[in-house]
């Protein structure tokens, strides 16, 4: 443990938009990728004209651009979120059973959700609480999980009690099993996978401190 | 059979108590409002709905939940911020509600359509959305079996029809419209412009007129800019 604070990347831990400039910049160039609802949709902000990259949206399009303002809202043009959003050139629309044929034939390349849980095995929680009295909703999140060629995951490394999302086993109802191969948080980015946990960097931290907080072992990059 | 229909009052007037409504519209681009604000008129209840959503806000679906309309909901995604009607009757044990993933549900309107008994699917597999569903280990993964999804009735929004029936659709509006065509027996279009046979594209078009069943025309302005979402 010779290297242990030489993944530390940054003095202080990542605010919602650094997370998002640099779950960007990690997007190889050319991919086609879907960007879930909340704070994955912030990525968008942080995608350069030459990573080329092609944004998918389930409701039925490739190549959606920016979200539409003033006279460009459009109400038969919305994203998975029902926000208006426009059209690039060399966009294409389709119906809903071809939008979910290219995620579950694995097709995308990369899709980014949020999370309330992610297991040491790459296990997904993030579309029910589980709570007796909630109602169910699910939209596209198990197909997103189970199609994408890679699942990455935005969310803060602790709750607002201070427990930690990443666990060894999921408690909230699974939404995908061993699906999640990257878990990017404020405090850390962890790869997740069959051998375990390996921490990418880390901010504002310690990795000795990130393992203090996350109830499993986990390995040094 | 092919009918153009003059009013959408007259369009659903045929919808029996008790059957199956496939509505078109994820969110409100494709919805078809003003045929749901008819088959809310012509008094057709002990209804099961298929949409992706529960209704949104005071229209459309969420009204035809609101007044008990409604048994059954199949969805996706119910739950809302502004679907107040559906989370009362729900709350109340008034409504009962089959979810299913986005996807599958999808897939399983397209199978009805596509004459397919059933099928296998990765999506869901370990969740609690599988329980009690048959699962196979096939092509490298574990996948759950799904049932196709058939309706009495389909009311979907396309933005122009020809003589023939033959559809074309309006940017994300198309969603669930084609697959749901389809997966009806009685399909009931509600469209803004019905053009000359001939003058779409056959290239272009996307849904083809065997599946449709009645077309009727509903103003183009109060349809395309009334409803934003």
């Amino acid at each position: 443990m010779g290297t242990q604070t030489s993944i530390q990347t940054s003095e202080k831990p990542l605010g919602r938009d650094e997370l998002a400039q640099l779950v960007a910049r990690d997007i190889a160039p050319g991919s086609f990728v879907n960007l879930g609802i909340g704070q994955p949709t912030l990525v968008s902000n942080y995608l350069t004209e030459e990573q080329n990259i092609t944004l998918h949206t389930e409701n039925g399009m490739l190549g959606m651009g920016p979200a539409a303002e003033g006279d460009e809202i459009d109400g038969d043009l919305i994203n998975a979120g029902k926000i208006p959003v426009t059209e690039l050139p060399g966009a294409s629309y389709f119906h809903h059973a071809d939008s979910f044929a290219i995620m579950r034939g694995g097709h995308l390349d990369i899709c980014v959700l949020g999370a309330f849980q992610v297991s040491a095995t790459g296990d997904l929680a993030n579309w029910h609480t589980g709570a007796p009295d909630a109602i169910p909703a699910v939209g596209g999140a198990m197909d997103l999980a189970t199609g994408a060629k890679d699942v990455f995951v935005m969310m803060t490394l602790l709750t607002r009690e201070g427990v930690s999302k990443l666990v060894e086993q999921c408690t909230y109802p699974l939404t995908g099993v061993g699906c999640v191969t990257r878990v990017y948080t404020d405090k850390a980015v962890f790869l997740t996978g069959p051998e375990g946990v390996t921490v990418r960097e880390t901010f504002g931290c310690t990795f000795e401190e990130i393992q203090e907080l996350v109830p499993l072992p986990l390995k040094a990059a | 059979m092919l009918n153009f229909i003059d009013t959408v009052g007259e369009a659903v007037a045929g919808i029996k108590d008790g059957s199956t409504v496939m509505i078109g519209g994820f969110g409100n681009a494709g919805q078809p409002f003003e045929l749901i604000d008819a088959l809310m008129d012509c008094g057709a209840k002990d209804l099961t709905v298929v949409n992706n959503n529960a209704g949104q806000g005071d229209q459309g679906l969420a009204l035809l939940i609101k007044e008990g309309r409604v048994r059954k909901m199949i969805c996706s995604f119910p739950r809302q911020s502004d679907s107040w009607h559906f989370d009362a009757k729900y709350h109340a044990g008034e409504i009962e509600l089959e979810l299913v993933p986005q996807g599958n549900l999808a897939e399983r309107i397209r199978a009805a359509g596509a004459g397919i008994g059933g099928f296998f699917t990765p999506t869901g597999y370990g969740t609690t959305l599988a329980e009690g569903k048959e699962t196979r280990f096939l092509d490298g993964k574990w996948q759950v079996f799904e049932t196709p999804i058939h309706a009495d009735v389909a009311l979907i929004k396309a933005l122009k029809a020809d003589g023939k029936g033959n559809l074309v659709y309006r940017k994300t509006a198309r969603n669930f419209g084609p697959i749901m065509a389809a997966a009806a027996k009685n399909t009931i279009v509600q469209v803004s412009e019905i053009v000359p046979t001939g003058s779409l594209d056959p290239e272009n078009v996307v849904t083809p007129g065997i599946y449709v069943n009645s077309v009727v025309r509903v103003d183009s302005a109060a349809a395309l800019n009334g409803k934003v979402a």
